[in-house]
């Protein structure tokens, strides 16, 4: 009988062990609910409790019929909308992890800015004649006045 | 086995690879599963609390949260206008504290002269937190130039228990008992400072008034809107008792009589002027004040009156949602029981309805509190200047305009003490600080007035 050489047991054990992390990898992924970041359900959100309060708000807001969370919080195209998903996905999971962030959530500039211009995604029509640029006034802000539309 | 030796250099490195993905990802699932276990919000009764359960670490078994949060009082912060700094103390065998907070008498030696002849004038230091009221009170150099009844012991110590005790089931009974005795043996019957029992119920942990003074006149005050025989043990909201167990201390009030009953001088209502008014009717006073003369009253933190004169009280805001905001612990929803400045907290006590950077509102805050601290000194300015001038009528002998003047001089103090001993620097109700100010200023040079039409032929 032939001994099976030493280069093929090794193979095996890191296929195994390779296998195991990925394994260990898929499992995290669906215990974290990962494929629910995927779609624009707005309960991804709040898979876990930090956004509660944001989602309550929603639900008995303006908004509720015509927009998800997701259309106010992403921007327009399929990559810069995966892009962007991925990169505060990234964010937010780190936050959670460590802890580190504020009890009263606070928005980041890039991720106002997108908000702002996804109100045109629908409501670029009716603010055509005030919604202009102005060297010194800048653009008008719409949830500066209107932030209570889409949640508390 | 040169090729084998190069392959095995590369298995290696995989093998640490995948040994550290492996753990990094173990890591991430264990602390995913810990996310969701906090998301169950889980509460153990291990102990049985009563009514005579005075000791906070019992209740703390229970809520071990509000708890921590509660022996964080100590902390000792500053912020512009408020807040308190550790100061060295050398103990001594009167008063053994090593540390204490900064002399406002030091810091602005006008106090002195306005409270020539009081207690006050001896030793007034920044408040500490809730931890130190007790301590604070019985160490006070006031103890040692004035004789202190026990119903100091009202605020300044977890004082419910004690009281049903002394009445014997009776707290109206345990209450007038306690005020009739001298301070030393008051201070006996008292081990902690505020305790959860004072503000809560054991068994249902709904908030309740234990202070017979605040019972007696919130009903005066809601007397005054109409509503008979109030108690707000049953008639209060939820958000309401928010604000009302602040103000069973945190309020102006007197010791009524020679019972030296605690009473809140709300008959006539809760503003500044009201209440002197309801002092001038009662003709009070706290004592005579020794460069004039005049009949003079103290004011002592009217938190709960200034507050209820101002926006955040006029929109539901209670005391409660900015100096013991909701804070997250796990996944749990609690109410921050590190009862102190907002300033301190501005994210939880000011962003929750307000959408400003944290940088923002401070500075709001701090425009608010710079303005009204302008007009506290010029009112004190003026009230200085009047004490000076009765006391060289006084030495002149001149008796023409002086009780008028006297009498201002009590009207003028008082309205800018009410300002001044209030915490907040005016931010609880800016324009009501600044009239009640203004009354203060124009009261203090209307004395001058008299004094000075008066000595002309």
């Amino acid at each position: 009988m032939r001994l099976v050489s030493s280069r093929t047991v090794l193979g095996w054990f890191f296929a195994v062990t390779i296998g195991a992390v990925v394994g260990l990898a898929l499992f995290t992924f669906f215990y974290a609910r990962g494929a629910s970041y995927l779609t624009d359900d707005p309960r991804a959100c709040i898979n876990c409790h930090v956004m509660n309060t944001q989602y309550d708000g929603w639900v008995k807001s303006s908004h509720r019929m015509g927009a998800v969370c997701n259309d106010c919080h992403t921007p327009e195209g399929f990559i810069p909308k995966y892009a962007s998903k991925a990169f505060n996905g990234f964010l937010h999971a780190a936050a959670f992890t460590t802890g580190d962030f504020p009890d009263v959530i606070q928005i980041k500039p890039h991720m106002r800015a997108i908000t702002e211009r996804a109100c045109l995604k629908c409501h670029a029509e009716i603010v055509q004649a005030l919604n202009v640029s102005d060297d010194r006034a800048g653009q008008l802000s719409c949830v500066r006045c209107h932030r209570d539309v889409g949640h508390r | 086995m040169d090729q084998t030796g190069r392959v095995s250099v590369k298995l290696l490195a995989l093998a640490l690879l995948a040994a550290g993905a492996a753990l990094a990802m173990t890591a991430l699932l264990v602390n995913i599963f810990e996310r969701h276990q906090e998301a169950k919000n889980v509460f153990f009764r291990v102990v049985e609390l009563t009514d005579h359960t005075e000791d906070p670490a019992e209740w703390g078994k229970n809520f071990p949260f509000q708890f921590d949060a509660y022996r964080r009082t100590v902390d000792q912060v500053r912020t512009r206008f408020g807040g308190s700094e550790a100061l060295p103390h050398e103990p001594t065998a009167a008063d053994p504290r090593s540390v204490v907070a900064q002399s406002k008498i030091e810091e602005d030696p006008r106090l002195k002269t306005i409270w020539a002849g009081y207690a006050f004038a001896h030793d007034f230091r920044e408040e500490r937190g809730h931890a130190f009221m007790l301590e604070d009170q019985t160490y006070t150099e006031r103890q040692a130039v004035a004789k202190q009844p026990g119903t100091c012991l009202q605020c300044h110590s977890s004082a419910y228990a004690a009281m049903m005790k002394l009445g014997e089931g009776d707290l109206m009974k345990g209450f007038e008992s306690m005020n009739r005795l001298p301070y030393a043996e008051a201070r006996k019957l008292v081990t902690h400072p505020v305790t959860c029992l004072d503000c809560h119920a054991p068994d249902t942990m709904q908030l309740r008034i234990t202070r017979p003074a605040f019972i007696e006149g919130i009903r005066a005050v809601k007397a005054l809107e109409g509503i008979r025989d109030y108690d707000p043990n049953t008639m209060a909201t939820r958000q309401e008792m928010r604000s009302f167990v602040c103000g069973q201390c945190h309020v102006e009030y007197y010791f009524k009589g020679p019972e030296k009953r605690l009473t809140f001088p709300w008959t006539n209502g809760l503003r500044a002027d009201e209440i002197l008014a309801s002092y001038e009717e009662s003709g009070f006073k706290d004592w005579i004040h020794a460069d004039t003369g005049a009949p003079t009253l103290k004011a002592q933190h009217p938190e709960f009156e200034l507050w209820s004169q101002g926006i955040h009280a006029r929109s539901g805001v209670s005391c409660a949602d900015c100096h013991m905001p909701y804070k997250r612990e796990g996944a749990m929803k609690i109410s921050d029981h590190h009862v102190r400045s907002p300033l301190l907290n501005i994210n939880r006590s000011c962003q929750t309805c307000h959408r400003w950077s944290e940088a923002e509102l401070k500075e709001r805050v701090e425009t608010i509190q710079h303005r009204t601290f302008e007009l506290r000194n010029r009112a004190m300015d003026a009230v200085v200047a009047l004490i000076g001038d009765l006391k060289a009528a006084r030495t002149r002998g001149q008796n023409a305009g002086l009780s008028e003047a006297q009498t201002l001089q009590r009207q003028a103090q008082f309205l800018l003490d009410f300002v001044e001993a209030e915490n907040s620097t005016g931010f609880h109700a800016p324009q009501e600080a600044a009239r009640v100010l203004g009354q203060s200023i124009d009261l203090a040079r209307r004395g001058q007035l008299a004094l000075r039409d008066q000595a002309r032929p």
